[in-house]
Parts: structure tokens; sequence; C-alpha cells
């Protein structure tokens, strides 16, 4: 029994947050690869105690577009300094399945 | 057109045999593997194929001659050799929409592998593969939710979502069950599963199992923060009954139910399949008695055939095979299967044993599940094979941890997202996967000790079933 270690429970934030917090490296890789897959990247924030809900805030709107993966990387930076305490997620939005492509959390709030 | 009456045997190519003939868009097409008997030319066998699945009977008979037969009947219209193998010639049947109901897999099937199989003219036979015409697709009502609407409901993006069969798969108490639920899915995993097996046994009623598992469920949402769910499995001795047990797992909230669309049958499956769309609730299904039907290469009915069949009934998820487990599967047909089950275009694609187009419009994918005998060093192949629309399910992959469910769940977890990411990045995870999951087990001890576990297990058997692909 000595051999066996105890989990200890944690609240998670769904796709990649069982991964140390990425590097502003790794999240650049991600929106790239959104990027690439024809996606659309948005950024949404949340006050930290609610982040089971589906529908968190916007930040402004959706980047329709946008190819350049530091445009949304300052995106991120900017809703942060509005929100320090929020949860903040990235999205790529797929308008072919009109789904959401990938979605991840880059902040954690506090 | 008024033709005379004549008694008697007529040989099946006179009137089913068709070589002109060209498919309309709207027939429904089959490939049929075909062994004659010795002395029965292949002509002769592909029409009593497409005789005996359609309109014909062994003799003439005077009400042939009251409708309009050659409206109905079923057409052999083409024949191949089979690459590799001189014992056997594909037969390629047309038959025209009009002979089936509906809506209904279970009369299509009827039909084209009824009495056929059973035929003396033929040694053996296996259905290969169905097109479904566009103008019957539409007339199925298919997946309840879909691939998107499901990771809509369940906030899952990007990324194979994640399972684990409870085991041992029969003898548990029901709350001991639930535990086993709870400690799994708090550890990580985004869905467990009831065994097949489990149904509604004396050692666990059904209702029983429900309560603690919907416990077990809202529990470990609550303290993970990430939505849940626990294939509660439906699969009952009558409709009655399964619709009962199907209703109550609404009634506790849960989001998934689970059936076996062979051993339960299309006509239970269809109608769950339509509760479920009706209710809110996902379906999953489980494949009990598959190989019984599509493991003989000479004889049954191919695989790739009982998913399309899947998909027109509904379901949400559909086990595939894992290609790199224990279960049977061969890469390349597996791909192929994968594709008929996901994609909303298929085209014909011979290497991967896909013989005709098939369109499903707007008919919604389903999942691909892959279960049995996987651990957390396959992960990366089962990343690259499987793509994103999958449920990578690791049963004694994730009980079998030495610290238990929930630090199974989370050393899979870790190595699941790892991939990903790596993925993302534009690794090539599977020649990488090594290095990949080295590097997350720095971060991870439950990681790092499922990789010790499991290092030496593999599953190197030869395929029974293969492509036919030309070996001389």
């Amino acid at each position: 029994m000595a051999d066996v270690q105890d989990y200890k429970q944690a609240r998670r934030y769904e796709t990649f947050s069982y991964l140390p917090p990425f590097s502003a490296e790794q999240t650049r890789a991600q929106i790239q690869y959104m990027i690439a897959q024809g996606w659309n990247p948005a950024v949404e924030h949340i006050e930290p105690n609610r982040p089971f809900t589906y529908y968190w805030y916007m930040w402004k709107l959706p980047m329709f577009g946008e190819r350049n993966a530091d445009a949304v990387l300052a995106e991120v930076e900017a809703c942060r300094r509005e929100y320090p305490n929020h949860s903040i997620r990235l999205i790529g939005y797929d308008n072919y399945t009109q789904s959401q492509g990938l979605s991840f959390v880059v902040h954690r709030g506090s | 057109m008024a033709g005379k009456y004549e008694a008697g045997v007529k040989e099946y190519r006179q009137t089913y045999w068709a070589p002109d003939y060209v498919p309309l868009d709207s027939d429904i097409l089959a490939c049929f593997k075909i062994v004659p008997q010795p002395g029965v030319d292949r002509e002769e066998a592909a029409a009593a194929v497409a005789a005996e699945s359609s309109t014909g009977t062994w003799t003439t008979v005077w009400t042939d001659l009251l409708t309009d037969l050659d409206y109905y009947k079923g057409r052999a219209y083409r024949i191949e050799d089979v690459p590799g193998d001189d014992t056997a010639f594909y037969a390629f049947i047309a038959y025209p929409i009009d002979l089936f109901e509906e809506g209904s897999v279970v009369n299509v099937f009827t039909s084209l592998v009824g009495n056929v199989f059973g035929f003396k003219a033929v040694r053996s036979l296996r259905l290969e593969d169905v097109r479904f015409p566009l103008h019957y697709v539409m007339t199925c009502n298919g997946p309840p939710h879909g691939i998107q609407v499901e990771r809509d409901k369940m906030d899952k993006y990007g990324r194979p979502m994640l399972g684990c069969t409870i085991k041992p798969k029969l003898g548990l108490s029901a709350k001991n069950y639930g535990r086993a639920v709870y400690e799994a899915l708090r550890g990580g995993l985004d869905f467990t599963k009831d065994d097949e097996n489990v149904n509604s046994q004396p050692f666990m009623r059904w209702r029983d199992r429900f309560l603690f598992v919907a416990d077990a469920i809202h529990n470990a949402e609550a303290q993970s923060g990430e939505r849940k769910g626990h294939y509660l499995n439906v699969t009952a001795p009558s409709p009655e009954e399964m619709y009962e047990r199907a209703e109550f797992a609404k009634e506790l909230n849960m989001p998934i139910i689970m059936h076996d669309f062979l051993t339960g049958g299309f006509c239970a499956n269809t109608g769950l399949a339509r509760w479920c769309r009706k209710n809110g609730v996902l379906l999953h299904i489980h494949r009990a008695m598959h190989a019984v039907i599509d493991r003989n290469p000479h004889h049954g009915i191919h695989f790739r055939v009982l998913t399309k069949a899947l998909r027109l009934s509904g379901g949400d998820h559909l086990h595939t095979g894992t290609v790199v487990g224990k279960l049977e599967g061969d890469r390349a047909s597996t791909l192929g299967w994968i594709d008929l089950l996901r994609e909303s275009y298929v085209p014909e694609d011979r290497s991967r044993g896909i013989f005709f187009d098939q369109d499903w419009g707007s008919m919604p994918g389903a999942f691909a599940v892959a279960s049995g005998g996987i651990h957390v060093w396959h992960m990366p192949a089962l990343v690259k094979i499987f793509g994103d629309d999958s449920v990578l399910q690791f049963g004694g992959g994730t009980l079998g941890h030495p610290w238990g469910n929930a630090a199974g769940a989370a050393a899979n977890r870790v190595a699941l997202e790892a991939c990903v990411e790596a993925r993302n990045r534009g690794v090539d995870i599977e020649k990488e996967g090594k290095t990949i999951l080295t590097n997350a087990a720095r971060h991870s001890p439950e990681l790092k000790i499922a990789l010790e576990t499991w290092k030496e297990i593999k599953f190197e058997f030869d395929t029974v079933d293969k492509l036919d692909v030309q070996n001389r």
C-alpha cells in the first residue's frame, strides 16, 4: 500500500486542462493549427466560480478571417488585462460543422 | 406486355442477368462475394442471387404475369474476379427502390440477406457492400443527435473523448459498481460504460444500477467541473422493458444510454434511436454478435455493411474495432468503415474495401468507438488512426492502474492531451509517440506508472478477415 499514491481531486477545464499551463509559444502553435484548419479564432471569459456553464462572455466578436496568431494572442492579453481574475478560453469556430473545432482554457481564473 | 405463361423451371440468367443494365441513381446496389456450387457458372449463380434476394422463386408462377416483373426485379449487372481468390467472384446487383419499405433497415436486410443465404446454388455468400441511394437514406431517421450535437451537449472539443468499460463485467453490486464509475469519471474520463452483458441480472438489477450511477455522475461533474456520462445499457428482453429503462435514465437526467443493435435487433434499435432524438438522450451502440456475421471472409455480411445499417437505423456511437488492440481489425479496412460512419460523402475506394460511392446527404455522422485491449502506449497510434471524432475506451487500461481508477483515468487523459497537443503542432505522433508520452509523464506520476505497468503487452496476431488483395 505504501507504493500507492492518493489521487488528488482538482477542478478541470476540458481539453488540455490535464497538461501543465501552456507557454505563449505553445498557445501560439495551437492558434496556428486552428487558423490552418480554416477555423475562426474567438476569445471568451467568465467569472472563475462558474466555468461549467455553456455560455461564457464573448470578448468582442470572433475574429473572422484572422490569419495572424499574434493578433489573436494580443486579444487574449487584452481580455486578461480587462478581466484579470476571469477564466479565459480560446475557441476555433468551424463554420462547416457549425461547431467548435477546438476550445481550451488559456487562463484559469482565481 | 402480354407474355404466355409457361410453367416449369427457367434458368435464372434468362430473367435476372442483365450485363447491359445501367443502374439508376435511386437503385439500391449490392456487391456479393459468391462461391458457387460446382457446375454452376458465374452468371447463373449471380442471377440466382439477384432472383432469390428480390422477386424470384425457384419456378415460374402464373401470378408473375399479373405484375410488371421487369420493373420490380433485381438485376445482376456485373461480375468481377476477387483479387487473390479463384474460388470466389464478386456479383453486383441492382434493386429498384420500390422493393423496400421506406425507413426500414429491417426490410432491406430481410430481402438482401434473407433466404438467399441458405440457397443451394451457392456454396457460400457474403454481402460485401451496399450502396444506399440518397433517396432511401432520406427516409431513415439516422443517428439521434450525431457528432456535432453530442460535442455541443458534452462541451468536448478538439480531441477524441475517453471512455472505459467497468470491470469485472459481471458480478458487482450496484453500489460498488457506481464507485468504480465515480472513480474513473472524477479522474478524467468523459464516459464510462456498462459492459454489453450487463442488463438486469440478479446481482445488480437495472434500476439500482441506474440510481447509483446517476449519483456517481452528478458528483464527478460537480467535483471535476467537466461534463460526464455513463452508457446505461437499456438492452432488454422486450421493447417494453427497454423503453421503461430508457425513460428512467431520462428521469435521472442521464445524458446517454446504450443498446446492442445486433442482439437487440434492427427493429428495437430503430425505435430506440427515434425515442432518443425525441427525448434528447444520446445513444451508444455496442455490436455483440457482429463477429459471427462478419468475420468469415466467404460467408456473412461485411462489417462495413453493418456500419451502414446502424447509421441508417440510428446511433451516436458505434464500436469499430481498434486496429491496435486485442480484437480483429485491418487498418485500411477499418479506416474505410470509420469514414462510412462519420463522413457525409464517401467515394468508392477498393484499397479500403469500399465498393460504391455513398452519399449520406444531411444525415448526421456517429462517433467511432475504439475499445478492447488498448492501453496508454497505444494512444499515439489511436489518435492518428481515429482522429478527433472518436471515443477511445481503455477498460483494463484504466481500471488496471496500480493506483486505481482515478489515477488510471488521469494517466490516459494526460497521454491523450499530450498527443493532441503535439499533433496540432505538426508532430508525427506515431513516430514520436514514445518521446511524447515520456515527456508528458514528467508532469504526471499517474502516467509514469501506467507506462511502466503496460510496457510489454502487445497483441500481434494476424487478421483473419483481410481485404481481398492480389497476393500471388
